[in-house]
């Protein structure tokens, strides 16, 4: 029995193995579409989601399964001081499957030390976000179809973006990958990132504030909302949240070819006006979501 | 200044002057009931100055609580007044409940019975100890 916790608890033949299934899956929904009939999928979620929480459910729903859900921490023991562990044991002896999001770090591995069924991080804190890199990863391999020899550029917060890190770790393990790091100051992404990942793996990147002068070199532009909930202080997120906002104007000199993506949701770091520029991805990249969630159920739970 | 030599015991040597007591404290030899020397300030050709702890018994030292605090130590099992096993420690692959998270936003702020793991990562001088729930470097 097999969790995912983090992007690097999948190997590069399991993203390739996942990759494959969504493609079959994209082309032939009918053939999926009872492969999970009987099953049940837990969607635990003790932190505000609407995407991740709904492309779980419905990934569940399309492979013929079904979901039992805890939508916020309010309504469920864990209000009344019920663990972590504790849960995850309870919860083991009604579904076959658990996707979890939490606001502390670390705690949807301590669900995974205590299940009894695979568990699935749908988001810890800051930390880890696993699924949404799967996302990503569908979306650079069909817009791009390869994911050596790119240039990537990181936009906005790259502090606290847990997508962001582990966009990077995933993309570290090819060769050729050169990183363009946007960022005010304040969210420069953590050292340990850039030591432990980017420089161990021997690949070139550049730090800037300066936004407009770096798209032209851009292959990928992956843009990220300024989290109002990762802040401890109001004054700092109210000052740094219109640092980078990306306009038609800004994509004028941007390669032709340019895919750009975003976690969603955004505030206003992407102009609406954007939305019809053919480079724009980021729509696609939610449906992509789905499919890589339904590929990784099935991988889970060792569906063939 | 004159401490008799071991018969059956263990000498904690090359330990960085001024950490003597530090270790002290962590193995917990405050519990023991045989004789224990601290050694403070002994002149030493490699170190300069180092401190040394003398345990009058064979006790079982937390290996991987020594190679965290102070990975050159040696220790020295004496036997029948015969030195019969140098050991050298290294930093340990993990640490249970040596060191705690910081990080706020770690699961281990809130549930508190859970244990404190850090894992060792990186290499070289790089080796950093980091959590094993929210990979927060340990400081």
């Amino acid at each position: 029995m097999r969790s995912v916790i983090s992007i690097l608890d999948l190997s590069v033949e399991d993203l390739e193995e996942l990759i494959s299934t969504a493609n079959g899956i994209i082309d032939d929904p009918a053939k999926y579409a009872h492969k999970c009939d009987g099953k049940k999928l837990a969607t635990l979620f003790f932190e505000p989601s609407t995407r991740t929480r709904l492309s779980f459910e419905a990934a569940m729903y399309e492979l013929g399964g079904n979901v039992i859900s805890v939508s916020s921490a309010d309504s469920s023991s864990a209000a009344k001081g019920e663990s972590v562990a504790d849960t995850a044991k309870t919860v083991s002896c009604y579904a076959d499957i658990i996707a979890m999001r939490h606001p502390k770090e670390g705690a949807p591995l301590v669900a995974s030390l205590n299940a009894g069924v695979p568990v699935i991080n749908a988001g810890d804190g800051g930390h880890n976000h696993p699924t949404q890199t799967l996302a990503d990863l569908l979306t650079i391999r069909r817009e791009k179809g390869r994911f050596d020899n790119l240039t990537v550029g990181f936009c906005g917060d790259l502090k606290f973006g847990r997508t962001v890190h582990s966009l990077i770790s995933a993309l570290s393990r090819y060769s050729g990958i050169r990183f363009v790091l946007i960022s005010p100051e304040e969210l420069k992404l953590p050292s340990y990132i850039k030591k432990d990942v980017i420089q161990k793996n021997n690949l070139e990147y550049i730090q800037t504030a300066e936004f407009e002068s770096v798209i032209p070199t851009l292959d990928i532009l992956y843009m990220t909302r300024v989290q109002r909930e990762r802040f401890f202080n109001e004054e700092d997120y109210l000052r740094l949240k219109d640092s980078y906002i990306l306009t038609p104007e800004k994509l004028k000199r941007a390669k032709k070819d340019l895919c750009i993506m975003h976690p969603l949701p955004r505030v206003n770091e992407i102009s609406v006006a954007v939305d019809d520029d053919p480079r724009a991805c980021y729509f696609k990249q939610v449906l992509y979501g789905k499919y890589m969630r339904m590929a990784l159920i099935l991988k889970l739970l060792e569906v063939k | 200044m004159n401490i008799d030599s071991i018969k059956n015991g263990i000498v904690i040597d090359h330990i960085v002057a001024g950490k003597g007591m530090d270790i002290y404290k962590l193995l917990k030899l405050d519990r023991l009931d045989c004789s224990v020397a601290i050694i403070k300030n002994v002149t030493s050709r490699k170190m300069g100055k180092k401190d040394i702890i003398k345990v009058d018994d064979t006790i079982e030292i937390d290996v991987d609580v020594l190679g965290y605090v102070d990975p050159g130590v040696t220790i020295d099992v004496i036997r029948n007044g015969v030195l019969v096993e140098k050991r050298k420690v290294k930093l340990p692959s993990t640490l249970t409940n040596v060191i705690k998270c910081k990080n706020p936003r770690c699961i281990t702020s809130v549930e508190q019975e859970l244990p404190h793991i850090f894992k060792l990562t990186g290499s070289g001088d790089n080796q950093v100890y980091r959590c094993a729930y929210c990979e927060t470097k340990a400081e």
